[in-house]
């Protein structure tokens, strides 16, 4: 999520207002932020949970309040005040080589959880997958300065390149088991918590709202591919993909998804992009530069070059957009497990692999090019990166860039020498397609998506 | 094509040329014994298996068809030895290895293990394995696995998810279904099965291998001036380039002639060393601390230690090997369990082995190990326990100031401790 993306739709006197993505994300997020404020004191549960592979929709039908301590962090860098609450835990004995989101959260919790967007409850329980590694040794911190305990979610990831798991084989299956096995043990600790008992009709109305989240969700992705692309995937996709995980499986989230759905669609077929004189179509592999996004957007845009996919959409989303991630809701807990299990080999965990995915949507998003932002302290992405890079530009000859900054290290930010690597960047690309300064991309559109 | 476990035959051991290439020199061809010039010749072999090649296939005992590479932490490598494949464990390419390759295809910003395993790839040192596999110990270590598909595609280049949550019931049957995996796609990948009994002679072997390491461990906890840490390390790590049947009696013939070291005890603190789990510290680091303190514990190679008991050798060999890691494991950084903390089983080796201190390391870049060191430190300053925060990387080569630090530490401890 961001703090603003430009979507200059103004409604007519007395129409009802057109949807406004940005609008819209920003008020859910001051929700989101303000039911967080009061938890305790209206005696609700809390849980940390990541962006990947995070049981949400168990912990929805327990009705925790959700934390995201990676959003808390980035946020902390939309607002510019990151810096500080860096520098609070690297005093405090943390090397700059650690994670800065979970530096600065160090630093919140130094500071008694007191964020720019409120106080932050300390939660009951955290929930830590291993698709991160990282988000292991962040619940082990948890364990020890606010004693709230980890349930570790290991979820089987993609084992090796070409690795094709299909519903129902029996790798499948025998993966599904297991994640089932710790989604029993993980709701018999919420109980404990919670002194509730489980309700499996909750489950299965939780995964229907996620069902309908997910299908309009796929659309948007889809969207993209249409040239002009209707949004900037990361830009206005981080408000989108916000929403995908503090919404996700709740009623404001489905309505969200469906209006955005909507309106894009619409765009779509009006022929509007993002930007008036879309020129070139890139990629950008990575996580974001969250002290820096929207500066970064604009040297791009100003090339004209439009942001069509980013993988992060699909991995910071929990992989729901890698096909035919529907819950069966007759079957709730199995189903959960199935897709669960699906959507870490296609959706997380094959980041290890990633020319696989990236070679695909080159060309589902018919790309001109590929951006690659190295994260020095985010080895999740950035380790492979380089190689990566190798792999594709050799095999593929697709053009590509590759700029290192932080996630919210205003530190590692230099502007100078980013500009000037775009606009290389973008003088190339001019060269190799042949166009004048000013050439607009003509290209029909690609309509539709999954219906 | 299984090996034959030279512990059941061990007259097997020096019978070929190539077997005697990759084991100890026979004591018969040395002449006069002195155990001394014996033990250093032990160890002089350790360390030349150390700094040499991968062997390559035709340098492999009898029994032997290839060589199968994992990376740290753990691997269960009864299941590709059973499987007539040597184990080997790559751990970089220390600081002897210039990087030519990995630039291009890894930031700087990752850890150097990660960085000259990957230049031993793309420089041909490892060519000649049938497989590499890497675990989910931490982000770095699962890109290898791609790293390797994208430039080795020849090779089996797996991620072995090991589970990170041993404690949910449930966990020894999806090990067990994990191994299986691995064994199957080995097998295919060989063209031939890795049959029940192999997997039990292996086990066999192994057992006796881990029995062999823990007695290494006591003596170093009961009388440290017998053995040191890097003669210690050595021994062990000479496991990575030679098949365990082989380890097993060199393991044998060096704990008797450490036994019998007639050596005076001196004035040297007792501490644990912790921080080398996965990237190795260079050996000038290891002969750093030795010359000032007698390390009566540590984690270094912990993955070749990492089952803690002997499998047992009944029911179901696979079954076998994944409830011993579910049930009887080590631990390290990189291994999450409910009931090992990390600063719980710290505390168990400083008491286990009754150190005075702890030297806490990292790894440069190491984000589970730095992790570590901040919660270790902290909590060893809250139960008044001394420690020393050291930083190393495999490729340094100037250990001058670590001495000194080490110097003043040790020396401190002693003012303290009298
Ligand atoms: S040294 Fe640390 S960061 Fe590097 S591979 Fe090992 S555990 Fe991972």
């Amino acid at each position: 999520m961001s703090t603003s993306a430009a979507d200059p739709t103004q409604a007519p006197e007395g129409a009802v207002p057109e949807f406004n993505a940005q609008k819209e994300g920003q008020r859910l997020f001051k929700d989101w932020y303000g039911g967080l404020e009061h938890a305790k004191e209206r005696g609700q549960y809390v849980a940390n949970v990541f962006v990947m592979g995070n049981a949400v929709e168990i912990l929805r039908t327990f009705d925790f309040q959700l934390v995201f301590p990676e959003i808390n962090s980035l946020q902390m860098g939309v607002r510019k005040v990151s810096e500080e609450y860096l520098r609070d835990s690297e005093d405090y004995g943390y090397s700059p080589d650690v994670c800065s989101y979970v530096k600065a959260d160090v630093g919140l919790i130094l500071r008694q959880q007191k964020h720019p967007a409120g106080t932050i409850p300390k939660a009951d329980i955290a929930i830590v997958s291993n698709m991160c590694s990282t988000f292991i040794k962040w619940g082990e911190i948890w364990e020890r300065m606010l004693d709230t305990p980890s349930f570790v979610l290991d979820l089987p990831g993609q084992r090796g390149s070409s690795w094709r798991v299909r519903p129902g084989d029996a790798q499948h299956m025998a993966d599904a088991q297991w994640i089932e096995a710790q989604f029993r043990d993980l709701i018999g600790r919420c109980e404990k918590i919670t002194g509730k008992r489980f309700d499996m009709d909750r489950l299965a109305e939780v995964e229907d709202r996620v069902n309908r989240m997910v299908h309009h969700w796929n659309n948007v992705m889809a969207l993209n591919r249409a040239c002009p692309a209707p949004y900037n995937a990361m830009l206005d996709g981080l408000t989108y993909i916000g929403i995908m995980n503090v919404y996700r499986g709740t009623e404001e989230g489905v309505q969200f998804m469906r209006q955005l759905d909507e309106q894009l669609s619409a765009k779509v077929a009006r022929g509007e992009g993002r930007i008036d004189n879309e020129r070139f179509r890139l990629l950008f592999s990575g996580t974001p530069c969250y002290v820096s996004m929207r500066r970064l957007v604009e040297l791009f845009e100003s090339w004209g070059g439009v942001f069509a996919y980013s993988d992060y959409l699909t991995f910071a989303a929990g992989g729901m957009d890698a096909g035919e991630l529907v819950y069966d809701t007759s079957r709730p807990l199995e189903s959960l497990a199935e897709i669960t299990a699906l959507a870490a080999q296609r959706g997380l965990s094959n980041q290890f692999f990633a020319h696989e995915r990236l070679a695909q949507q080159l060309r589902e998003y018919d790309v001109d090019g590929i951006v690659f932002h190295g994260i020095k302290s985010c080895r999740f992405v950035s380790s492979g990166m380089a190689d990566t890079r190798n792999y594709l530009t050799e095999r593929l000859k697709i053009p590509s860039l590759y700029i290192e900054s932080d996630l919210i290290d205003p530190r590692y930010w230099s502007d100078a020498q980013i500009k000037n690597r775009v606009d290389a960047f973008f003088e190339s690309l001019q060269q190799r397609s042949g166009g004048a300064p000013g050439d607009t991309k003509i290209r029909l559109p690609v309509v539709g998506g999954p219906s | 094509m299984t090996p034959q476990p030279a512990d059941e035959n061990p007259a097997a051991l020096h019978r070929s040329a190539e077997q005697a290439a990759l084991g100890p020199p026979p004591p018969a061809e040395l002449g006069a014994r002195d155990p001394e010039q014996r033990l250093t010749e032990l160890l002089e072999h350790c360390n030349d298996r150390r700094l040499g090649p991968v062997p390559t296939d035709d340098a492999l005992p009898a029994g032997y068809s290839g060589t199968f590479g994992h990376f740290p932490v753990y691997f269960p490598e009864e299941i590709v030895h059973a499987g007539g494949l040597l184990p080997v464990n790559l751990l970089g390419g220390g600081n002897k290895l210039e990087l030519k390759y990995a630039d291009a295809h890894m930031g700087s910003f990752i850890c150097s293990i990660c960085r000259s395993t990957t230049e031993m790839g793309l420089n041909g040192s490892l060519k000649s394995l049938t497989g590499f596999v890497t675990h989910p110990i931490c982000d770095a270590a699962k890109h290898l696995g791609g790293i390797w598909a994208r430039n080795f595609p020849e090779q089996l280049a797996q991620i072995l998810y090991l589970p990170q949550n041993p404690n949910t019931p449930g966990a020894v049957r999806y090990t067990a279904a994990e191994y299986q995996r691995l064994r199957g796609d080995v097998e295919k990948q060989l063209g031939r099965p890795i049959d029940d009994e192999a997997l039990w002679r292996s086990i066999r072997t192994y057992n006796r291998n881990r029995a062999l390491l823990r007695e290494l461990y006591a003596l170093r906890a009961a009388e440290p001036w017998k053995v040191s840490c890097t003669e210690s390390y050595l021994l062990l790590r000479a496991r990575t380039r030679m098949p365990a049947e082989t380890h097993n009696l060199l393991l044998e013939e060096a704990l008797g002639l450490l036994r019998a070291r007639k050596r005076v005890a001196q004035d040297k603190p007792r501490v644990v060393f912790v921080g080398g789990f996965c990237e190795q510290p260079p050996l000038e680091m290891l002969e750093a601390i030795d010359d000032t303190c007698y390390v009566v514990d540590d984690d270094l190679l912990i993955g070749l230690r990492w089952l803690t008991a002997d499998v047992p050798e009944a029911g179901d060999p696979v079954w076998a090997l994944a409830e011993a890691f579910v049930e009887h494991a080590a631990a390290s950084p990189v291994q999450h369990d409910e009931r090992k903390t990390k600063e719980a089983y710290l505390m168990d080796m400083v008491r286990g082995s009754r150190a005075d201190a702890v030297i806490v390391t990292a790894a440069k870049f190491c984000e589970p190990g730095l992790d570590e060191q901040v919660a270790w430190s902290k909590h060893l300053d809250a139960v008044s326990v001394r420690h020393l925060v050291l930083e190393f990387e495999e490729k340094m080569t100037s250990f001058e100031q670590m001495a000194m630090q080490l110097e003043t530490f040790a020396e401190s401890l002693l003012f303290a401790l009298a």
